[in-house]
């Protein structure tokens, strides 16, 4: 029999509210096994945890119980306190007696008889608890990031600058994502090009950094420290090894009329091609579908001209297989296409577009060459409508529920580089809010309003229709309480941004979870907001929730911060509670084998004694320091030998006894 | 209708849960964190993953006297060991095609998909559950009334 002590934290009120905290001491002190039994206002504080350390040593406890929050908030802190005083730290369980039961009953009565069962469960299951030790294995001392936009950038060159190497996985041709499409940056305006640039070419010149661009992510095995990926290299159709990136066969190619995604479609690109000037790596790259050399097996114009001799028609997909001790995921987003939102002409109107179109319109190596002209007829518009939160904080099925952080800032951005190019031009914002949080932030927006004389009006606009070459604009205005019609030339959607859609099946191959919204789910949403809750997994940008430059520069250097202090050991502690077979009663017909994902179970011949009798039989062996202890195995078992540390059958079936008491 | 009440008083239905610990267990502590309500006779059991749970361990709880059971993971695909969750899938598939030929009505057992940012949805999810059992009344057939005091 263990010697228990039970120890109920109050959490302030958080729990004596609706917890009678003095009767489920008294009542759990009457549980078999129970030798003390306490309360504390903070039992996670530093003399709670002392009162434990020290009730341990007084009392020669062998088990300890806390009824508290949630295990996923502090089990790791007490398993550090019993250890500090000389037990192990498995011999702790943890009632939670906060999230599911104080924060969510309001009646005292209720509450109490509910904590007194939950822990009278951890306290039946931690009489069969035993100790468990940690298998120790090895770090892979490299890094790997999934895309390679300003977040990947920045995460791949901190990681790289502490000494280790970093992979970037680009499905492009080229790193510098969608900030490499923006003109300038709020609130400062200075030029994207200009910041990201020299960071893009850091990233291609660091002898720590290697790029694995126009290429994805195929397969992910392994776990924290140990992970094994597979990367496909998409064919380029052009050897990387000899392209100079010197352009003559992108002027020389005939295929000329495929959209350029660069430019948001706004112009079209040949069928070879390089997405940007500045690209990094700068080499060429040929679009199969677009190309005549694939459609009929002619032209050749681009083989004929490289003089490098680059073109190669023949390349395959490549599979690279590579060790990882950790992964970032930095994959971005997208800006939705409001093709679904009729009543503002998107599909009809070529006046109508969304800010990051707009955004190629005002770059200087934009389609108009930074000339802001309507896409319809190529004249200067005289009055300008931006239409903010298109998709964004809604309730409909097409629109998203959250708010997308960026657009009211960069909306001002917009209407202030209109204005200082253009003075003579109306800029007219509809609004529900304007939400500028932020260093710097208001005063910029205060600014396109009071300097720059941009009309700001609350409220949306209902429809949009074109009448005699211009756009008629029809809106309310909610603090005039008026409804306005106003001629436009050109109409600027602020739509929502969304995680690129390929994060949904990186997360599957990562096993890391989601939101609703696709947006990647961080390990605890205050306190670590840059770890997935798959260990060695690290969120980086947009990927984990919509965010600005400065927020994902500062992220991204966090989860650099991260992955650094992983790499920099040379050994990960094992999780301890894993799965293991009794020999005795294993009769090795490999079912278990069967449905272990991580393949942490081979079969030894063993001289096993049974009822006396010696021979040699076929076992299941669990390799622990690879088993993940999910416990496929233990329920698979037909014959009962195999069992979870930590979760073992008898510590369930106690649980529920005492449960259903 | 007095009698109705002391009958409804005297009843309360218990529930257990077993929620895998990556998801619906994380569900049910931002159910927690929102001040999401459901009834206080469910009672959570966490296990790593919901392939952890044994078919023995449902049959335990309604053999002790539980008058419903459900059991929740994370959504199809997004298992944080890859595939736990579709073994369990098919192991409840076996065992509730068992309860249903001894006659246990079917609304007793429940699997639902909850994920870690799901808190409302475990709460309703749980609500509902508590609602049906409310509406079956007392297990009787699976209770082993050896076990009770």
């Amino acid at each position: 029999m263990q010697k228990i002590g039970v120890f109920v934290c109050w959490c302030g009120s958080n729990i004596a509210a609706t917890v009678d905290v003095a009767a489920v001491v008294e009542a759990l002190k009457k549980q078999p096994g129970v030798v003390y039994a306490t309360d504390y206002q903070y039992m996670c504080s530093a003399s709670g945890q002392n009162l434990i350390k020290d009730a341990i040593k007084e009392y020669g406890l062998t088990g300890v119980v806390v009824c508290s929050c949630s295990p996923r908030m502090h089990e790791a802190t007490f398993r550090k306190t019993v250890q500090a005083a000389g037990l192990n730290p498995y011999m702790l369980e943890i009632a939670n007696i906060r999230e599911q039961c104080s924060w969510i009953h309001k009646d005292i009565k209720e509450g109490t008889e509910k904590a007194i069962i939950l822990g009278a469960a951890a306290i039946a299951k931690v009489q069969l608890n035993a100790p468990l030790y940690s298998q120790t294995s090895p770090v892979v001392k490299r890094a790997l990031v999934i895309g390679g936009g300003i977040a990947g950038i920045q995460t791949a060159l901190d990681i790289a600058d502490a000494g280790f190497e970093v992979d970037i996985v680009e499905k492009k041709p080229t790193i510098g994502g969608k900030m490499s499409q923006l003109d300038k940056t709020f609130p400062t305006l200075d030029c994207a090009a200009c910041i990201l640039t020299p960071k893009m070419v850091d990233a291609g010149a660091h002898e720590k950094i290697n790029l694995y661009t126009y290429c994805e992510v195929e397969k992910v095995e392994g776990f924290v420290g140990n992970f094994s990926v597979t990367i496909k290299q998409k064919p380029r159709y052009i050897d990387a090894t000899k392209c100079t990136g010197c352009g003559a066969c992108v002027e020389k190619c005939p295929s000329k009329k495929t959209p350029n995604e660069f430019n948001m479609g706004l112009d079209n690109r040949t069928a070879i091609y390089i997405p940007f000037a500045q690209a990094v790596p700068k080499l060429a790259v040929i679009d199969k579908d677009a190309c005549i050399h694939f459609k009929n097996g002619k032209c050749g114009l681009c083989v004929r001209t490289c003089e490098a001799g680059a073109i190669n028609y023949d390349q395959t997909e490549e599979f690279i297989t590579r060790e990882y001790g950790a992964i970032v995921v930095a994959t971005g987003f997208n800006q939705i296409k409001p093709t679904n939102f009729d009543e503002y002409l998107y599909n009809q109107s070529k006046d109508v577009v969304t800010s990051l179109e707009f955004e190629r319109i005002m770059n200087a190596a934009g389609p108009t060459k930074g000339h802001l002209v309507r896409p319809s007829n190529g004249k200067q518009p005289k009055n300008i409508v931006f239409v903010q939160c298109v998709g964004s904080r809604g309730t409909s099925c097409r629109d998203k529920s959250y708010c997308s952080k960026i657009c009211c800032m960069y909306t001002a951005k917009h209407a202030m580089l209109v204005k200082d190019h253009h003075p003579e031009i109306d800029v007219t914002v509809f609004y529900i809010d304007v939400r500028t949080p932020g260093k710097n932030f208001d005063e910029f927006y205060r600014r396109a309003v009071e300097q720059y004389g941009v009309h700001y009006i609350k409220g949306m606009v209902g429809k949009v229709e074109e009448a005699d070459g211009t756009l008629k604009v029809q809106a309310s205005d909610l603090l005039d309480n008026r409804q306005i019609l106003m001629d436009a030339d050109m109409v600027v959607l602020a739509a929502a941004i969304e995680p690129d859609p390929t994060a949904r099946s990186i997360a599957t191959m990562l096993t890391a979870s989601m939101d609703t919204n696709d947006f990647f789910t961080e390990a605890h949403a205050k306190l670590r907001p840059v770890e997935s809750p798959t260990a060695g997994i690290f969120l980086s940008g947009v990927c984990q929730g919509p965010k600005d430059i400065p927020e994902t520069v500062a992220q991204a250097s966090a989860a650099a911060a991260k992955v650094i202090g992983l790499l920099a050991k040379d050994h990960l502690l094992c999780n301890a509670c894993v799965a293991h077979s009794d020999e005795t009663l294993c009769n090795g017909c490999s079912q278990c084998a069967n449905v272990c994902a991580y393949g942490a179970i081979t079969y030894e011949d063993r001289l096993v004694m049974d009822k006396g009798v010696r021979e040699t039989r076929r076992v299941a062996v669990v390799n622990e320091a690879i088993c993940q202890g999910c416990g496929a195995c233990t329920v698979t078992c037909p014959s009962g030998a195999m069992d979870l540390r930590g979760f073992a059958n008898n510590q369930i079936m106690a649980e529920v006894d005492a449960i259903c008491k | 209708m007095q009698v109705n009440e002391i009958e409804k008083k005297e009843y309360t239905p218990l529930i257990v849960a077993f929620c895998c610990n990556w998801c619906s267990y994380a569900g049910a502590d931002l159910a927690g964190s929102s001040r999401l309500n459901y009834p206080a006779n469910v009672k959570i059991i966490r296990v790593p993953c919901s392939c952890r749970v044994n078919p023995l361990f449902i049959l335990r709880a309604f053999q002790r006297g539980a008058d419903g059971v459900i059991m929740c993971g994370c959504h199809p695909g997004d298992c944080h060991y890859s595939t736990g969750n579709y073994y369990a899938r098919r192991r409840m598939t076996l065992l509730f095609s068992m309860l249903d030929y001894l006659g246990i009505e079917r609304a007793r057992t429940r699997v639902e998909w909850v994920s870690a940012a799901e808190g409302a949805k475990f709460a309703a999810v749980m609500n509902e559950f508590a609602e049906t059992i409310n509406r079956l009344g007392e297990n009787r057939k699976l209770r082993d009334l050896r076990c009770e005091k």
